[in-house]
C-alpha cells in the first residue's frame, strides 16, 4: 500500500485538518526531550475514577494519558496491569462507559490522550464506530498491541487516518533493523519502545544491554519520536530512558500508586512529581 | 478449496494478531515450517518416531456391535493407541523435531486436561529437552494424576493463576512466558489455534490421521472416502487431523461434535459455534465465545479438553461456509455414550470423544454410510470423572 494513495485518500474525506497535526504531533514539536506518558485502567480502582484521573496526570505535569481499555485476556501484560483489568470489569467497565465517561472530557483535559486496548473489545464495538467516537470525545491516538503492522495496513490505516487518530506500533530488543525501518515509515507519531523482553511490570531497573539496544535504535535517527516504556517506575529509570529517548511510559507502577491511594489527585501528583523532578 | 492463505486466513478467519515483541518468533516459524517440513530428513525423523515410538499407524477398527446398534457401517480411528494415550503425541513429535531443527533449547506449553502438556513433556524427556508446561490452578486440582505424570517426565508444571485459572488462561501465561523469554524458547501449543502459522502447522502433524484413514479404509472398503468423519471440537486438532484429507472431496460429510456442558441455554455450554460470534483469541480470528462488550466468557464442559472458548480457525471456516455440520452435545449424553461405548466395544474412551459417539444420535444417516468416528483419546485420565458421574 503506498503512501501517497492515503494521504491522497485521507485529504478528500471529511476530516482532513485533524489528520497530521494533533495534539500528539504538536506536543513532540514542542518538546523533545522526557516526555512522560502515564497509563492507567480504564475504571480502576473505581468504575468512576477515569476522569479524576485524568485530570490528576495532567496537574501533576505529564505529558500523554494514556488509557488502557480493560480485557479480559491481556496477554502482553503482567500481573499488576491484569489485576487492574480485571478488577475494572468487575467494576461494571465497557468501552461504551469509558466512551460516556470520556464525553466532554476536552473542556479539562489539553493533554494528548491515547487509547491502549487490545483488539477484540474494539472489534465488537465496530471498528468504525470506535474510530469515530474517539475522535468525537477528543482521543488523538491508539496503541493495540495485537494489531500487527500488516493487519493495520490492510484493514485499518485508511480508517484510523480519517478519523484523525495516531497509531503506535511497539518494538523490542528483538526488532529486526529492516522492520523498526517499516514501523517507522508507517508511523506518524511516536514509536512504543519496549525496554527488554517480557510482559509489563516484569522487570525494573535499566540494564547495560538495554542500553546498548537504546543506542542502537537511537543512532538509526528515525523519524518518528521513541518513548520507552515497560519497566519505567521512578526518577532514576525514567531520566536513565530520557537519555536515549524522547522520553518514557509508566505503566505498571503508576497502577501500584492507584491502587494503594487514600487520596487519588494527592498522590498521583505527588508521584509524577517524583518521577520528573 | 480449503486452504489456508498466504497470510494465515481461512476464508475469514485465522491470520496472526500477536503484540510484536512475538513477531520475529512467528516469522521465523512461519518462514521456515514449510521446507523443514518438506524435508526427507525431517519426514524420516518424524514418519520413524511415529511409527516405533507412537505406535502408528493406528488401527481402523471396524466396531460390529456399535454399527448393528445405530444402523450403519462404523469405523473407529484408534488414537487413543497412540502413546500417552491421545492423538495429541502426533503434534507435540512434529514440533519438537521442528524446534531443534530451529535450534530451540527450551519449550514451554500450555495445558488443560494435561493430555497435551503430558504430550509436551513425553517428547521433551525423548529429545533432552528443557520443558515448561503452564496450567491453570483449577486444572492442576482437578487433573493430578496427569500433573505427576509430567513432573515424573522431568518438566515443570507452573500453574496460570490469572483469570478463570482454566486453559484459557494457562495459553495466555505461556504467550507471557514467551514473551518474557522470546530467544531459544519455542511455543509448542496444542490444537489448531494461535497466530499463524500454528493453525496450519499443528493440522498437518495429525493429518497423518487422515492420510491412514484413507489407505486403511481403501484395504477394508475398497474406497478411500468415507460417507461421513465425525471429531469432537474444542479447540480442534484431533478434528482438523480427520478431517484435513477431505477438506475438499464435498462427498465426505464432515461432522464436528462440540460439548454444549450442561445444555446450550444453561450459561454453562462449550458449544463456540451456537454460542460465539467472531473475534479475536490468542492470536487469531474466530468465532468465540464473548460478552456484548468482546470479554471473553469462561466456557464450561465436563470435558476439560473441551472446555475452550474459541474454536481453531478452520473449523470457524467449516462452519462459516457450510463444509462441517456441528452438532453440540451435552455433558450427561456423552457420558452415557462413554459407557456405551464402554460396554458394546470394550473400549473405554476420553470423555472428549465421547461427545464425538454420541453425534451418532444427531445426525442422518443410512444403513449403507460408512462412518468413521475419530476415537482421539482413552478414558484412562478421565476415571475419576466417570466414578464420579457413577450412572454405570
Amino acid at each position: 500500500m503506498s503512501g501517497e494513495r492515503c494521504l491522497h485518500r485521507s485529504s478528500d474525506t471529511r476530516h482532513p485538518s485533524s489528520i497530521y497535526m494533533n495534539r500528539i504531533h504538536k506536543l513532540f514539536e514542542s518538546k523533545k526531550n522526557r516526555v512522560l506518558s502515564i497509563y492507567f485502567t480504564a475504571g480502576f480502582p473505581a468504575l468512576e475514577d477515569t476522569l479524576p484521573i485524568m485530570e490528576a496526570i495532567q496537574a501533576g505535569g505529564a505529558d500523554i494519558i494514556e488509557i488502557g481499555v480493560p480485557y479480559s485476556d491481556p496477554i502482553a501484560d503482567g500481573p499488576t496491569i491484569q489485576d487492574s483489568n480485571m478488577i475494572a470489569l468487575e467494576n461494571g467497565i465497557s468501552l461504551k462507559k469509558l466512551f460516556n465517561q470520556l464525553a466532554g472530557f476536552r473542556e479539562k483535559i489539553t493533554l494528548p490522550v491515547v487509547l491502549m486496548g487490545y483488539l477484540n473489545p474494539i472489534m465488537q464495538y465496530g471498528m468504525e464506530a470506535f474510530c469515530k467516537k474517539c475522535q468525537e470525545v477528543g482521543v488523538d491516538g491508539l496503541i493495540l498491541p495485537d494489531l500487527p503492522m500488516q493487519q493495520y495496513l490492510d484493514d485499518y490505516k485508511l480508517l484510523f487516518e480519517e478519523y484523525g487518530l495516531v497509531n503506535t506500533f511497539l518494538i523490542s530488543p528483538q526488532t529486526s533493523e529492516k522492520r523498526i525501518l517499516e514501523i517507522d515509515q508507517h508511523s506518524n507519531g511516536f514509536i512504543y519502545m519496549v525496554s527488554s523482553h517480557g510482559v509489563t511490570g516484569a522487570k525494573t531497573g535499566i540494564t547495560e544491554e538495554q542500553i546498548t539496544y537504546f543506542k542502537r535504535v537511537q543512532a538509526m535517527k528515525l523519524k518518528n519520536s521513541r518513548l520507552i516504556g515497560f519497566g519505567i517506575s521512578d526518577s532514576e529509570t525514567f531520566s536513565k530512558a530520557s537519555e536515549y529517548s524522547n522520553g518514557a511510559i509508566i505503566g505498571s507502577a503508576f497502577i501500584k500508586t492507584v491502587k494503594n491511594s487514600k487520596n487519588l489527585s494527592e498522590d498521583i501528583q505527588a508521584y509524577i512529581q517524583t518521577v520528573i523532578k | 478449496m480449503i486452504k489456508v492463505d498466504e497470510k494465515g486466513f481461512y476464508g475469514k478467519f485465522g491470520g496472526a494478531y500477536i503484540p510484536e515483541m512475538l513477531h520475529p518468533n512467528i516469522e521465523e516459524l512461519k518462514d521456515n515450517y514449510e521446507s523443514i517440513m518438506a524435508s526427507k530428513e525431517f519426514q524420516d525423523e518424524f514418519r520413524g518416531l511415529l511409527k516405533d515410538y507412537v505406535g502408528r499407524p493406528t488401527p481402523l477398527y471396524f466396531a460390529s456391535r456399535l454399527s448393528e446398534k445405530y444402523g450403519a457401517k462404523i469405523y473407529l480411528k484408534r488414537e487413543d493407541l497412540c502413546h500417552t494415550g491421545a492423538h495429541k503425541v502426533n503434534n507435540t513429535i512434529g514440533q519438537i523435531i521442528l524446534a531443534k531443527k530451529l535450534g530451540k533449547k527450551r519449550i514451554i506449553a500450555e495445558t488443560g486436561a494435561g493430555q497435551h502438556g503430558v504430550a509436551t513433556a513425553t517428547v521433551c524427556a525423548l529429545m533432552g529437552m528443557d520443558c515448561t508446561v503452564y496450567m491453570g490452578e483449577v486444572d492442576i486440582a482437578r487433573q493430578h494424576p496427569n500433573v505427576e505424570r509430567m513432573k515424573i517426565l522431568g518438566a515443570k508444571v507452573v500453574p496460570a493463576t490469572s483469570g478463570s485459572k482454566t486453559l484459557k488462561d494457562a495459553t495466555n501465561e505461556a504467550m507471557r512466558a514467551w514473551i518474557n523469554d522470546p530467544v531459544d524458547t519455542h511455543y509448542i501449543i496444542g490444537s489448531v489455534v494461535g497466530p499463524h502459522p500454528y493453525p496450519e502447522m499443528v493440522a498437518r502433524f495429525q493429518s497423518v490421521i487422515s492420510e491412514e484413514m484413507k489407505w486403511q479404509l481403501k484395504e477394508k472398503e475398497g474406497r478411500e472416502n468415507p460417507d461421513i468423519v465425525i471429531a469432537c471440537v474444542g479447540g480442534g486438532s484431533n478434528a482438523a487431523g480427520a478431517f484435513y484429507h477431505y477438506y475438499n472431496t464435498p462427498e465426505v460429510r464432515l461432522v464436528a461434535a462440540e460439548a454444549a456442558g450442561l445444555g446450550i441455554s444453561s450459561g454453562k455450554s462449550a458449544a463456540t459455534t451456537v454460542l460465539g460470534t467472531p473475534g479475536v483469541l490468542h492470536g487469531s480470528k474466530t468465532i468465540l465465545m464473548q460478552t456484548e462488550d468482546g470479554q471473553v466468557v469462561e466456557p464450561h464442559s465436563i470435558s476439560a479438553g473441551l472446555d475452550y472458548p474459541g474454536i481453531g480457525p478452520v473449523h470457524a471456516h467449516l462452519f462459516d461456509i457450510g463444509r462441517g455440520e456441528f452438532v453440540a452435545v451435552e455433558d450427561e449424553d456423552a457420558m452415557k455414550s462413554g459407557i456405551e461405548l464402554s460396554r458394546l466395544e470394550g473400549i473405554i474412551p476420553a470423555i472428549e470423544t465421547a461427545h464425538a459417539i454420541y453425534a451418532l444420535n444427531l445426525i442422518e444417516y443410512s444403513k449403507d454410510d460408512v462412518i468413521v468416528i475419530n476415537l482421539s483419546g482413552r478414558g484412562d485420565k478421565d476415571l475419576d470423572t466417570y466414578i464420579k458421574w457413577g450412572n454405570y
